[in-house]
């Protein structure tokens, strides 16, 4: 728990009475105090539970990112899940397509709050070196995007300094006006 | 363009001068043979049907490689549609060409091979042109919204137009494979994917259930078109082998290398031995990683979580080959038009050699896991079988086809490179079913690896590019050292590379099988036409006719098994 937001009970024990500080003294070997948001944050940000929207080349780096040597495990980030109803983390790992972008939007809507988005990957990010008739020039154009991780692909490295980014944004509650504000691109129907 | 003839084609020409033909259409034939020694007959549109159907019943050509159409805006009639022909008796080829105006149409070949259909879709989606009596020309690649038809030269390349919705569950009119006695049925739809663990993010499914067993399937692909064959013709010949990577992005170094010696050859230019020993390690390397991938998502989307996570930690080992190399993982892009990038550091054979012996045990333990085992026995055997006829009906190459018992492997049927004197085996399969699959990929990677020891154990000396001024660049201390280097460089940039006017098709056995790229060069710096033929493509299109009748658990184990990556099918 580096940097943590749970504090110990820090009163000064001169206020407090010689039996009551003792209690205090002794209640810090079973409990401790804290903010309701930070304790929720803190819980939030590590068991965050992604869905692997991976659809090209990043999708195979993002395999990296779960196997055995980075191991995303680390950062309580393991629990792979492919539906989106049980996710809170989606990773967009490769280009999506015009085609696609209908489909991405409805997976996110089907996310249940909290949820965050990052986006692996220059194609995903902005179209990266596709600038074609087919390529969706960025996901931030359809669904609000928490964290771009920049490369093509991106290192493991990368995506792990980008789940610890959206970490810190979650620990710290950073206010996320592009989730919030977020509304359906206009062309795009509700799927059936 | 040498209008010279071959042996082979002269033998063609006799062939198809007995054949029902009328006889003042044949006087319009052109037979000729490119400077590169490809065989070619131009032929009136209207003979098409009438000669492929000759030359399979014949049996001079077995399989439809690749069906593609060109535009040719300043030509009277417009459209060109190129057939790949391949026999895999002989192993020769041939190109059929024919013109089509713009408000004509073509017979198509459908009734000759079955897999023309998904090619023809294609070239209709892309270009425009119609097949008279294709049971379903509709949109393949692009979006159902999309207006236009992007491949021609009138289309802008960044001209993007969104798509507002999905398609609904729909079935394709020329599959005649609803169960007879499903007919009647209250069956039920069923839709998989394109978000489906195990469509891998952009396949889709889509199924009629007479309980559990499969009554009709359909699959949709196009969710990862990125517009390949038009970024190649808006790129520099150079700068089009970073979009190669992204082809078949599990071995993105193959790719590399079928691209550059299709060039390489239209130019004329031979490699040295050292750039060949190079690439073929890279190339063989990655078949490794690309059937780890492979075997390991099988595994994953079947249950079995083990397998994945031994394969990954091995193919971790590769990817810091790679990385010593040139600095990226994946998408390497080591390959340049006349050799490598860069030199390999000092001491990198004996890196290879010693990861290969760590990625053998790794072999051998993934093997102990899942070979004899029952449950993985249970889910693969017997399922998907196909026999060795079929497969080539529908164009099968590569691990899928030695599956069935073929044992095509063009690195023997056509040697290119050094493979003529590497000494290593095509095994083959008997059933081709998704068990033998997984077994020939396995017995792959350890013939790889055999060869992998070999090239390293006696890299060529010499240099690892050639160093023509017109096709590479100096090298850095030349540009800052001398004027001469200086120039050689600013021209090259600013001029580009230019291949002579011409076309060539060429192809190399990738991990999945034949990658083929057809190449129409117009004498300036950037690819005309640049058509790949991407080896999943044809195996995916058996797709749902393997499938039917089967259980639905037994969609997953063919759909793993086909080793479908998003990137060639789609491009």
């Amino acid at each position: 728990m580096s940097n943590s937001v749970i504090t110990s009970p820090n009163q000064s024990p001169n206020s407090l009475s010689a039996e009551d500080s003792n209690l205090v003294e002794a209640s810090k070997s079973f409990a401790f105090t804290t903010r309701l948001d930070a304790i929720i944050a803190w819980g939030r940000k590590n068991s965050m539970w992604p869905m692997p929207y991976g659809t090209a080349c990043c999708g195979i780096e993002l395999m990296s990112v779960m196997g055995p040597k980075y191991d995303l495990a680390r950062f309580g980030a393991e629990v792979v899940r492919f539906s989106p109803r049980q996710a809170d983390m989606l990773v967009v790992a490769g280009t999506i397509t015009e085609k696609m972008a209908p489909i991405l939007v409805h997976i996110y809507e089907q996310m249940l709050d909290p949820k965050y988005v990052i986006s692996m990957g220059a194609c995903a990010s902005s179209g990266g070196f596709y600038r074609a008739y087919h390529v969706l020039q960025g996901i931030d154009k359809v669904v609000p995007v928490d964290v771009f991780v920049p490369g093509c692909p991106p290192t493991p490295e990368a995506v792990l300094d980008g789940v610890m980014t959206l970490q810190r944004m979650i620990a710290t509650n950073t206010p996320r006006p592009w989730a919030e504000n977020w509304v359906r691109p206009s062309w795009m129907k509700t799927l059936a | 363009m040498a209008q010279a003839s071959s042996a082979s084609l002269d033998a063609l020409r006799s062939d198809l001068s007995q054949s029902p033909v009328s006889r003042e259409r044949f006087a319009n034939y052109k037979f000729y043979s490119t400077a590169v020694r490809d065989d070619v007959i131009e032929i009136p549109k209207e003979d098409i049907v009438q000669v492929l159907r000759f030359f399979k019943e014949t049996n001079r050509f077995d399989i439809l490689m690749d069906l593609c159409g060109s535009h040719y805006p300043e030509r009277p009639r417009t459209f060109e549609v190129v057939y790949h022909l391949f026999s895999t008796r002989t192993f020769q080829r041939l190109r059929l060409k024919c013109q089509v105006g713009e408000n004509e149409s073509i017979d198509s070949a459908i009734t000759v091979w079955k897999s023309a259909n998904w090619f023809e879709r294609e070239a209709w989606d892309m270009f425009g042109i119609r097949f008279n009596g294709h049971p379903n020309l509709t949109r393949l690649l692009t979006h159902h919204e999309f207006q236009g038809h992007p491949l021609r030269k009138d289309y802008d390349a960044d001209q993007q137009q969104h798509c507002s919705s999905a398609l609904p569950l729909h079935f394709d009119p020329s599959h005649s494979h609803l169960l007879p006695e499903a007919k009647g049925q209250n069956l039920v739809p069923l839709n998989i994917g394109p978000s489906h663990p195990s469509t891998h993010g952009t396949l889709r499914v889509m199924a009629e259930l007479d309980g559990e067993t499969v009554a009709r399937a359909n699959v949709e692909l196009g969710f990862l078109h990125r517009c390949f064959e038009k970024m190649a013709e808006t790129h520099p010949y150079n700068q089009v082998i970073p979009y190669t990577d992204r082809l078949n992005y599990c071995s993105a170094p193959m790719n590399n290398v079928g691209y550059c010696k299709t060039v390489e050859r239209l130019l004329g230019v031979e490699i040295p031995e050292k750039a060949q020993a190079m690439r073929v390690i890279l190339a063989e390397l990655s078949r490794i990683i690309d059937h780890f991938v492979c075997i390991g998502a099988n595994c994953v989307d079947l249950g079995a979580l083990t397998a994945f996570f031994q394969l990954f930690t091995y193919r971790e080992q590769v990817y810091n080959l790679f990385e010593k190399l040139c600095g990226a993982r994946l998408t390497v892009s080591l390959t340049r038009i006349g050799g490598m990038a860069q030199d390999a550091p000092p001491g990198w054979f004996d890196d290879v050699l010693e990861t290969c012996k760590n990625i053998r045990q790794g072999i051998d333990d993934v093997e102990g896991l899942i070979t004899n085992n029952k449950i993985w026995i249970q889910r693969t055997q017997n399922i998907g079988a196909i026999s060795a006829e079929n497969a080539i009906q529908w164009g099968y190459t590569g691990p899928l086809l030695r599956a069935t018992g073929v044992g095509l492997d063009l690195r023997k049927a056509t040697p290119y490179y050094m493979y003529d004197q590497l000494d290593f085996d095509v095994p083959v399969g008997s059933t081709g079913d998704c068990y033998d699959r997984y077994l020939v990929r396995v017995a792959e990677m350890r013939q790889s690896l055999k060869i992998v020891e070999q090239v390293c154990k006696n890299v060529p000396a010499g240099d690892f590019t050639i160093r023509d001024k017109g096709i590479v660049l100096p090298e850095k201390k030349d540009v800052y050292g001398n004027i001469e280097g200086l120039m050689n460089h600013f021209m090259l940039v600013i001029k580009g590379l230019r291949p002579p006017v011409g076309d060539i098709y060429d192809a190399t056995e990738a991990a999945n099988g034949e990658l083929g790229f057809y190449l129409v060069s117009d004498g300036s710096g950037r690819p005309y036409r640049l058509r790949v033929r991407p080896p999943c493509f044809a195996i995916y299109q058996s797709f749902p006719e393997q499938v039917t009748g089967g259980l639905l658990s037994d969609v997953i184990s063919v759909l793993g098994s086909m080793n479908l990556i998003a990137g060639e099918l789609d491009r």
